[in-house]
């Protein structure tokens, strides 16, 4: 039995509804939140890196780099976010942030 | 089965069930531990497919940084995360059908692109010694790809920015050294010389 293509495409597409699932029932822990954007975005890179390499291209895996860069970006801003909201806060609970009305 | 149909299931099998374990533990920590697990065993997959430098790039950036930097965080805030799982069985049942349908359409998307698409029959790259994969990766990614490159440094320091300006507090009533008013402190403004008269005192 080879492994081919459809494997690594699996394992991704089951690291993605994963990571959308964390979402749907973390819904008030946005630490957990944050951290399923960062499965789905290491999803979206397992299916470039196996593109890449499956159809020669050394190209998805410079996009992939980008996506890299992008997350840690994220996830840098977002913790920031974070904890300035805990600090004006005291919790984290985003189901009543909504000082801003929007 | 071969040594890498193993390698590849054994990497495979904990990178789906660490990310799993993300979003179910209870405790924030273990998400970020098993997180890194993720991480950690996704960068196995990537040296299955030949992917080297980014499968240590995977290794360095996101274990040494960005999973380090969740862990800071979670253990800094002071947060009750038992009363955050509230409402977790709430929206498992719908979410869960919605998740099932979206993992099973994704999967035969998956295996009608690998069976019909541009890269059917197709081999993973080869190892090959005259043209390692990070030779490659500089090759095209400083020539085509050299403006992305810098627009990646760009959406980098413009994160950095970001970050600081939003957790950078000025407190208002701390008393703190000021180096300038310090030094340029004059005698004219600091001493008094008044002439006191015996028995009476100085009123102030």
């Amino acid at each position: 039995m080879t492994i081919g293509l459809a494997h690594y495409l699996t394992v991704s597409a089951i690291l993605f509804t994963i990571g959308v699932l964390g979402i749907f029932v973390n819904r008030r822990n946005v630490i957990i939140i944050l951290m399923s954007i960062e499965l789905i975005l290491l999803a979206v890179n397992i299916n470039f890196v196996a593109f890449s390499s499956y159809l020669h291209n050394v190209q998805g895996q410079i996009m992939a780099m980008f996506v890299l860069t992008v997350a840690a970006a994220e996830a840098a801003v977002g913790l920031a976010i974070l904890v300035t909201f805990f600090r004006n806060r005291g919790d984290i609970e985003v189901d009543d942030a909504s000082m801003m009305k929007g | 089965m071969t040594l890498v149909a193993i390698a590849f299931y054994i990497m495979a099998l904990i990178t789906v069930a660490s990310g799993f374990l993300v979003i179910t533990a209870k405790n924030p920590v273990h998400s970020v531990l098993f997180l890194i697990l993720a991480f950690f065993s996704a960068a196995g997959l990537f040296v299955l497919l030949g992917a080297e430098f980014l499968a240590m790039l995977l290794v360095v950036v996101y274990v040494g940084a960005v999973a380090v930097l969740f862990l800071f965080v979670v253990m800094m805030l002071d947060v009750d995360f038992s009363k955050l799982r509230q409402g977790f069985a709430n929206y498992l049942p719908i979410g869960g059908v919605v998740a099932l349908v979206l993992m099973t359409e994704l999967i035969m998307i998956s295996f009608a692109v690998a069976e019909r698409g541009a890269a059917a029959g197709n081999e993973p790259q080869a190892f090959t010694a005259d043209a390692t994969n990070i030779e490659t990766i500089g090759r095209v990614l400083y020539t085509d790809y050299v403006y992305l490159f810098q627009a990646a440094g760009f959406v980098l320091l413009v994160a950095m920015i970001g970050a600081i300006v939003l957790t950078l507090k000025h407190r208002t009533n701390v008393k703190r050294q000021d180096i300038s008013t310090q030094v340029g402190r004059q005698r004219k403004n600091a001493v008094a010389i008044v002439k006191v008269k015996t028995g009476e005192g100085i009123k102030e």
